[in-house]
């Protein structure tokens, strides 16, 4: 009986996989054309031959985590009709200059090998990488339909490059360049758009300094009928920023510049009606130095508002109190730590949708006998507080200088459904500040509760325990950054034990060698990278770790000639494109 | 061999006294006042006066990293292993890495509940992006990216610190008019930390000193207001004309004249000779001489 079922499934299998092959490839890439999702592209091929070959052929947007994971030209000959490309460059430590300049992630090498393999390529967004002028210029020239350009915390060009970027790319539907530190060099590039030009959509230049000619500005923006994003820099002033209101109404983001004004504007209403007729803004950043008088003239733009990104401007509670019942269907937003916890009070009785929250420290360095705006920031006050009245929340980061393992576990218990817990007490290895107790059951809490969490970022005082809960409850855990925390190898070992969705771990100066490095022999090749700097792992280690695993990069970043025998600084990567070819002196692979 | 987290089980560094290692280079020209001409035979070296009596050397450790998060212009501290190298936009010098045992950092406060002296410095902490900081409307000194007007804005702090001092100060460039304006604030507000050179030794008053005690050391050579400008160089102040300075000024700093080498002084307006050499390197050398290093 048994057998004959057996055999009918086989039967029936082999008839299923007769039928499948007769879909001819064209339907086949068709079908496929509609799968988007990476992971979902990744599963499809490997399914067969036939459908791994499908899946090449049809794909159109290629994402790389890791620029150095894979070589241009590999991905060129498996890919061949790439229209959009997203790459990622440096380790995200490098945003707290834990990586020296220099490191690599230059664009360029990939930007001669699609010129030739992807001359249609429509659209590049990368993330930490480096990007020059030259190699702007080479994308504005050899890309004619080049429509969209991202570049987010990027670095090495100048204003130049983005004058190239406006004379060259007659069909640019998108210019990002956020949070790239890069050269300002004037604002002349602005006026660098031909008259004709009107494709844009998307226009970021809000981390720029130099003052653009604001004439040219407004005529494109008048210009471009389809523009929906919109954020300029600070010079932009209030009076300027209204005129362009007028001109675009149909703006879904809008990022402002400063907003206030030297001397009063003619009239307050003028403004409050140029942003009465934003009724479709669904995001509002920028906000530089806001004054609270015209602050209630973005009243009227508020009401659809979903994202609110204020993490630039000074408010204090009461403002945030009066501008949050203009939003009732926010879902984000990030705020500076001026607004203490009774701003966050009233994100409690408002935001009833939130979903994510933000809060950075205005001033975290500051450590002086005057502080600049006075205050102490949130605690764990505010936070207990939002979470009472924000039970959606899924999504937080949170800066303060006190917490208790209480309040996290309050905070958990009332908002279960978190994917994103990165607490950042700035205070290093800050114990509970009421036990004085190390901060091992605010995490514990956070891992036992909250089943659906990918990414963590712990702090505070932490011994080996946190990890031990973070391996044996955080199962759906991709993303763990660790800072001063851990006693001993057990902890670190917990993590790469226990955590098999883990993708990305990055450590910093905790006491893990070794033996910690080495037991996660099995895991590396299964997650994107690994970063640990000032621990206690050895070159000898690091060098065991490569030998055993040849399909990783073992590169250790070594500055100064001191002490051969501390690996400072240690990145591990999976890669199919072997060792870096373009190092600079100071990585040294293993 | 660095042992970057030698913290007992409440966080506190084992090795406090070794704070000053941690400090920021540039903070420390030593611990020690000396008076006389930049260049003469310096003459016994006398303590720093605290801001409390009868603190230890170390408490001198509390000096806040002065120029640290300038330096690379994005709060770069130094700390173990972190060699501080990483300066994202490959400006400024690199900073020290001190490979020295330096405990896990001192958090919360030191034995003596000094609050000034409690934290320690450390590369990329707390983990704020560096394009974060340089677009903080409150510290506009900080912006890497050079403003253009900062006139437009209203004001432009920038903070002051002064060799030996235990804390640093804001001034708003903008509420003066000319360098004699700001010669004599910064007098008034730094007075305090020099009179104690004024008596004898070790002894910290201020009864029956007067502010030209300082005005005379700062007129006297003993001190030298620097700055660090856009391109982060450090100049002497009155090289330019003021309003060029206000724009470019970033930060300030009253440097003992004797380590202002190869910067001249003419009757405290200060001769344009400055070096384009970093300071910070030369410092370094200096520092690494005159530190005690821990046992």
């Amino acid at each position: 009986m048994a057998s004959k079922k057996k055999k009918e499934a086989i039967d029936e299998g082999k008839s299923m996989e007769i039928r499948v092959s007769l879909f001819p490839d064209e339907v086949l890439e068709r079908v496929l054309g509609f799968v988007k999702s990476h992971k979902d592209r990744s599963s499809v091929s490997l399914v067969c031959k036939d459908w791994y070959t499908a899946e090449r052929w049809s794909r159109t947007h290629v994402f790389i985590g890791n620029c150095y994971s894979v070589s241009p030209e590999i991905v060129a000959r498996r890919f061949p009709n790439i229209r959009s490309v997203t790459l990622k460059g440096k380790p995200r430590f490098s945003d707290f200059n834990l990586v020296p300049p220099n490191w690599g992630a230059d664009i360029h090498s990939w930007l001669v090998v699609f010129a030739s393999a992807y001359p249609f390529l429509e659209e590049l967004r990368l993330k930490r990488m480096t990007v020059t002028d030259e190699s702007l210029d080479f994308l504005a020239r050899s890309f004619t339909g080049f429509k969209a350009l991202s570049l987010v915390s990027c670095d090495g060009f100048s204003t130049d490059g983005l004058a190239s970027i406006a004379s060259y790319c007659r069909n640019l539907t998108e210019l990002d360049i956020q949070e790239s530190g890069i050269d300002d060099l004037g604002g002349s590039w602005l006026s660098y758009f031909p008259e004709s030009f009107t494709s844009l959509e998307t226009l970021n230049f809000a981390n720029l300094n130099s003052e653009v000619n604001f004439d040219a500005l407004e005529k494109l923006v008048s210009r471009c009928k389809s523009l929906k994003v919109l954020k300029v820099n600070r010079s932009i002033t209030l009076e300027q920023l209204r005129r362009l209101l007028m001109r675009a109404p149909q703006l879904v983001e809008l990022g402002t510049g400063s907003f206030s004004q030297d001397h009063l504007l003619r009239a307050d209403a003028e403004l409050e009606a140029a942003f009465n007729n934003c009724k479709s803004l669904h995001t509002l950043s920028g906000l530089w130095e806001v004054s609270s008088m015209y602050l209630p003239a973005l009243y009227p733009a508020c009401t659809n508002l979903i994202f609110l990104n204020l993490s630039y401007a000074t408010l204090q509670s009461t403002e945030l109190a009066k501008l949050l019942p203009n939003c009732p269907l926010l879902r984000r937003l990030w705020v500076l730590d001026t607004v203490e916890d009774k701003g966050l009070e009233a994100v409690a009785s408002n935001c009833h949708f939130l979903e994510e929250l933000r809060v950075f420290p205005a001033d975290p360095f500051d450590q002086e006998g005057i502080p600049e705006g006075g205050g102490t920031g949130v605690t764990e006050f505010g936070f207990v507080a939002v979470s009472k009245g924000c039970p959606n929340l899924r999504y937080v980061l949170y800066f303060c200088r006190q917490m208790t393992n209480v309040a996290v576990a309050t905070v958990v218990r009332n908002c279960p459904n978190f994917t994103h817990f990165r607490l950042c007490i700035m205070n290093m290895c800050e114990p509970d500040h009421i036990t004085k107790d190390p901060m091992d059951e605010a995490f514990g809490a956070v891992v036992k509760t909250c089943k659906k969490l990918r990414r963590l970022a712990v702090s505070g005082l932490l011994t080996d325990r946190t990890f031990e809960y973070i391996g044996t409850y955080a199962k759906n855990l991709e993303t763990l950054s660790v800072a001063f925390a851990g006693r001993s190898d057990r902890g670190m070992q917990s993590v790469l034990e226990g955590c098999p969705k883990l993708r990305k771990l990055e450590i910093r100066d905790c006491p893990f060698g070794n033996s910690a490095l080495l037991s996660g022999l099995d895991r590396y090749e299964s997650m994107r990278s690994l970063w640990m700097s000032a621990c206690k792992v050895t070159i000898n280690g690091c060098r065991l770790l490569a030998r055993r695993m040849p399909r990783l990069n073992v590169e250790v970043i070594k500055e100064d000639d001191n002490d051969d025998t501390q690996a400072e600084k240690v990145y591990v990567y999976r890669s199919v494109a072997g060792p870096r070819r373009d190092a600079p002196p100071f990585v040294i692979t293993m | 061999m660095p042992s970057p987290l030698e913290h007992d089980y409440i966080g506190f560094s084992s090795s406090s006294s070794n704070f000053e290692e941690e400090v920021e280079v540039e903070d420390l020209k030593g611990t020690e006042l000396r008076l006389g001409l930049p260049g003469s035979e310096s003459p016994e070296r006398k303590p720093v006066v605290g801001l409390s009596l009868g603190l230890p050397k170390s408490s001198v450790s509390g000096l806040k990293r002065g120029f640290a998060d300038t330096v690379d212009g994005s709060g770069g501290w130094i700390f173990s292993g972190g060699s501080g190298g990483g300066m994202e936009n490959g400006k400024g010098g690199p900073l020290v890495s001190q490979k020295e045992e330096n405990g896990g950092g001192t958090s919360g406060q030191d034995s003596k509940g000094h609050v000034l002296s409690a934290k320690a410095q450390v590369v990329g902490w707390p983990p704020i992006r560096s394009y974060r900081k340089s677009m903080m409307p409150t510290n506009l000194d900080k912006n890497k990216d050079g403003i253009e007007d900062k006139q437009s804005f209203g004001c432009v702090f920038v903070k002051v610190s002064m060799d030996g001092a235990p804390y640093l100060r804001k001034v708003d460039l903008k509420t003066y008019d000319n360098y004699k304006e700001l010669s004599s604030a910064l007098e008034k507000m730094f007075s305090c930390f020099t009179i104690g050179q004024c008596t004898s030794q070790g002894v910290q008053g201020k009864d029956g000193l007067s502010q030209s005690c300082l005005a005379d050391l700062l007129h006297g050579s003993e001190y030298v207001l620097t700055y660090e400008d856009k391109d982060r160089d450090w100049m002497l102040v009155g090289d330019v004309p003021w309003d060029m300075f206000t724009n470019s000024c970033r930060r300030l700093r009253i440097m003992k004249g004797s380590d202002a080498i190869g910067l001249d002084l003419y009757n405290g307006i200060y001769l344009p000779a400055a070096p384009r050499v970093k300071e910070k390197s030369k410092n370094r050398n200096d520092l690494a001489n005159q530190m005690q290093k821990p046992v």
